[in-house]
């Protein structure tokens, strides 16, 4: 059964990676529904967050294959439950369609958007939630006329405890631990 | 001349520290990751480095091949032969272009090859300029790794970087593009060796409890079966997994690219899996109740129809590369190390055993397939030559101590069929890709890092044709390699297809071919054609005595078909013995 799957990822901030990852996702017919890039908590690591929908079985295949890359630090796959996710949407109205009733009221008091910007023409309207509420909105707004409207990819942190400076971390010992460097080819 | 070398040497060896263009450090870097051949093509945006390499002829013997295609499979063949990276260069544009299939064929088959390709100048990288294409681009989904140099100072790093990547873990071809401007400039140059990269982690810790569970596993199975893959020969395995193999008496099959993991004339060889493996490997291959893979990945040749695949089996997955584990097949137990330490762990957990019964079931399928198909195939006494007796003619006169290298088709199944194999065999084929074209440039490759030992290629016509100007190659280094053409006159693999599942409709299959005798002797290499069997080992003789290269022209039976055979979609237990 396909489903929606967030994908995380830590990279190293070089060239080439993100398209190395689409690629992946491509050769598969995985489409990526959205996608944000941004560095992390840990220096000179970029965070990548995207959702995907598909099986069980595919999304674990394709998450083995990306963390394969040799830029790529880590790999987390979680479904809805796992994190917490938001969007963030702007959406420019007609000003005579929001000024009308109790509108822009309702705007920051029941749906929590805020106000960006005010003219005689058009007025900006900043809303961030889960996916469900902002597509919600859009459809209170559409009637006042949307002369714009732009959503952002999901951003996510999951509730899970281990934080990637542990996994870094962890590396870095696997690494010192060795022996030596073996040669695997010889 | 010789002032000049005289004058790299001493400045090499006085001052570590010294300026020096960004050609030389890449020479100079390639010499201190022990590269000592070079295969390549020259042309503009790469001049800088070819220049500098007649300073350094020394120490870097450079093979210009007649095409990048060639430099690209000999780079990857003298990988295969050495154990060590094989180097490659190529110019910008269609320098770079050129190199595609032949990095894509060392990419599925995990062989460690570094290609540098040459880049136009730096301000001038996008913009379309004269010889600028994209090559990492076109080069990301078939490398493991690729990078672009734009900057003298940056070439040491690379270079340390490609070769750690290149040969680590699961090895793989990596691409350094390097900017024309990156050639000229000047650099301090220091080298330091790279062993850690901290998103690539190739040496993974065993997890012990998995090893474990394993020898419990094959301590209680009545009917195992190992197959073994290239990772056998990648890490170096073929001593554990012949201690593992006798002290459990447990069976063991390989694949195309695994032949040479095993020896054959052991005991407990079952044979060569897959769509023209051996009948017994295939059809016991789902009676097993315990199947332990090692360094191979369940490529769809191998493994028939998944969904009839090792029905009673238990299935231990031993690969270094986790992104193979469970994605053809469904595994029991995963264990994600390297071939060799994950074997060395497992050995003296595993009880000794014999399974006399189970080894029995082999050997009655073999004594079938043998009378069926290898009886008539390699000792036929009428009609024309067929490929499996040219093959065991060689087998039997090289006795196993041999470079074995084949092009892609019908002779390349009768190579892996009745070649006998042995620790003393190394084998140069293209799997993963199938790539026509390869036999060739492979072979001079091979030859190239193998010298004293008889480098014998195995090529069909077509193939042949589609890389044939290595012999040009061949010519100007004198190299030794002796190209047995096995010419059907057909693209044999094709037409065997057609005449099986296309109602023998043969569309454009037939090939009229050139006098392939006198092609060699225009290149002035010795030359050969057989027609008759009687002929045939006392040429393959004195082939194999031949000093410098030869060409042996073998006419094969017209229309003979590789078996027994896995049709496409069967189950690996429905085996077609034989055909017509
Ligand atoms: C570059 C390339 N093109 C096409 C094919 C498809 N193909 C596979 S085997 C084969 C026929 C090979 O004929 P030949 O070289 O004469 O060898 P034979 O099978 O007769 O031994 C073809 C066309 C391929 N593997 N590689």
């Amino acid at each position: 059964m396909k489903q929606e799957y967030t994908i995380s990822l830590f990279t190293e901030d070089h060239i080439g990676i993100l398209s190395r990852i689409t690629l992946i996702l491509t050769r598969r017919q995985i489409n990526i529904e959205s996608i944000t890039a941004s560095e992390s908590a840990v220096k000179g690591v970029q965070m990548l967050t995207m959702v995907v929908t598909t099986t069980p079985d595919m999304v674990n295949k394709v998450a083995r294959q990306i963390e394969k890359l040799v830029d790529v630090i880590k790999v987390f796959v979680h479904t809805s439950p796992e994190i917490i996710c938001q969007e963030i949407a702007l959406f420019k109205v007609t000003s005579r369609g929001l000024m009308s009733g109790s509108m822009i009221g309702d705007l920051v008091r029941k749906h929590h958007a805020r106000i960006l910007e005010v003219t005689p023409e058009y007025i900006v309207v900043e809303k961030s939630g889960n996916k469900a509420e902002i597509t919600d909105l859009l459809a209170i707004l559409e009637p006042c006329g949307v002369l714009q409207f732009v959503r952002s990819g999901r951003i996510a942190v999951t509730r899970q405890v281990k934080e990637l400076n542990a996994y870094l971390k962890e590396m870095e010992e696997a690494e010192r631990g060795r022996p030596e460097k073996l040669e695997v080819y010889n | 001349m010789k002032e000049k070398t005289t004058t790299a040497a001493e400045q090499d060896m006085n001052n570590h520290e010294a300026e020096v263009t960004g050609a030389e450090a890449l020479l100079k870097s390639l010499i201190e990751e022990g590269v000592d051949t070079i295969f390549g093509y020259p042309g503009g945006a790469i001049m800088p480095v070819y220049d500098k390499l007649l300073d350094y002829g020394d120490r870097l013997r450079h093979i210009l091949t007649r095409h990048e295609q060639g430099a690209a499979h000999a780079a990857q063949a003298y990988a295969m032969v050495t154990g060590r990276p094989g180097v490659c260069f190529a110019t910008s544009g269609p320098g770079a272009t050129n190199l595609v299939t032949g990095i894509a064929n060392a990419f599925l088959d995990s062989v460690p090859v570094v290609f540098i390709t040459a880049q136009v100048t730096s301000v001038l990288i996008g913009t379309d300029a004269f010889q600028e294409t994209d090559i990492l681009g076109i080069s990301m989904p078939v490398t493991k790794w690729n990078a672009q140099v734009k900057k003298a100072a940056d070439i040491p790093d690379a270079i340390a970087r490609a070769f750690y990547i290149a040969r680590s873990g699961r090895p793989g071809p990596v691409l350094v593009d390097i900017s024309k401007d990156a050639q000229v400039e000047n650099l301090r140059y220091s080298y330091r060796k790279c062993t850690y990269i901290r998103s690539y982690n190739p040496v993974i810790p065993l997890h012990m409890r998995d090893i474990e569970s394993a020898a419990v596993m094959i301590n209680h199975a009545e009917k195992p079966l190992i197959l073994a893959g290239h990772g056998v020969i990648l890490s170096g395995a073929a001593e554990e997994l012949k201690a593992l193999a006798e002290k459990g008496g447990i069976p063991v099959a390989v694949t195309l690219l695994g032949l040479p993991s095993f020896p054959q004339k052991h005991r407990l060889f079952a044979g060569m899996l897959g769509m023209h493996g051996n009948y017994a490997s295939n059809m016991l291959t789902n009676q097993a109740d315990l199947i332990i893979a090692v360094g191979m990945r369940f490529d769809d040749r191998v493994t028939g129809n998944l969904k009839k695949y090792a029905p009673d089996a238990r299935i231990i997955h031993i690969e270094i590369d986790k992104a193979e584990i469970n994605k053809n097949v469904r595994v029991d137990l995963e264990i994600n190390n390297d071939a060799r330490e994950a074997l060395k762990a497992l050995l003296p957990l595993v009880r000794e055993k014999s399974l006399e019964k189970w080894i029995r079931e082999f050997r009655i399928l073999d004594r079938v397939e043998y009378e069926k198909v290898i009886r008539p195939e390699t000792e036929p006494d009428e009609g024309d030559i067929r490929m499996g007796e040219v093959v065991k003619t060689v087998s039997d006169l090289t006795d196993g101590d041999a470079v074995i290298v084949t092009d892609v088709g019908q002779h390349q199944m009768a190579v892996a069929r009745y070649y006998r194999f042995s620790e003393k065999s190394t084998l140069v084929t293209s799997g993963g890709m199938g790539t026509m074209g390869f036999g060739l440039p492979a072979s001079l490759g091979a030859a190239s890092g193998s010298p004293g030992k008889p480098v014998v290629a195995f090529i069909g016509d077509g193939g042949f044709q589609m890389t044939l100007q290595e012999l040009g190659t061949i010519m100007q280094y004198q190299i030794p390699v002796k190209i047995l053409l096995l010419n059907n006159n057909f693209l044999g693999m094709v037409r065997q297809w057609q005449e099986m599942f296309f109602n023998g409709r043969y569309a454009s299959t037939e090939m009229a071919n050139p006098d392939f005798v006198v092609l060699a002797g225009a290149y002035g290499i010795n030359a050969r054609r057989v027609t008759r069997r009687e002929e045939l080992g006392q040429a393959v003789g004195a082939m194999l005595a031949a000093k410098g290269p030869f060409l042996m022209e073998v006419a094969i039976s017209r229309e003979a078909n590789i078996l027994p055979m896995v049709e496409p979609g069967a189950s690996v237990s429905e085996v077609t013995l034989t055909y017509r």
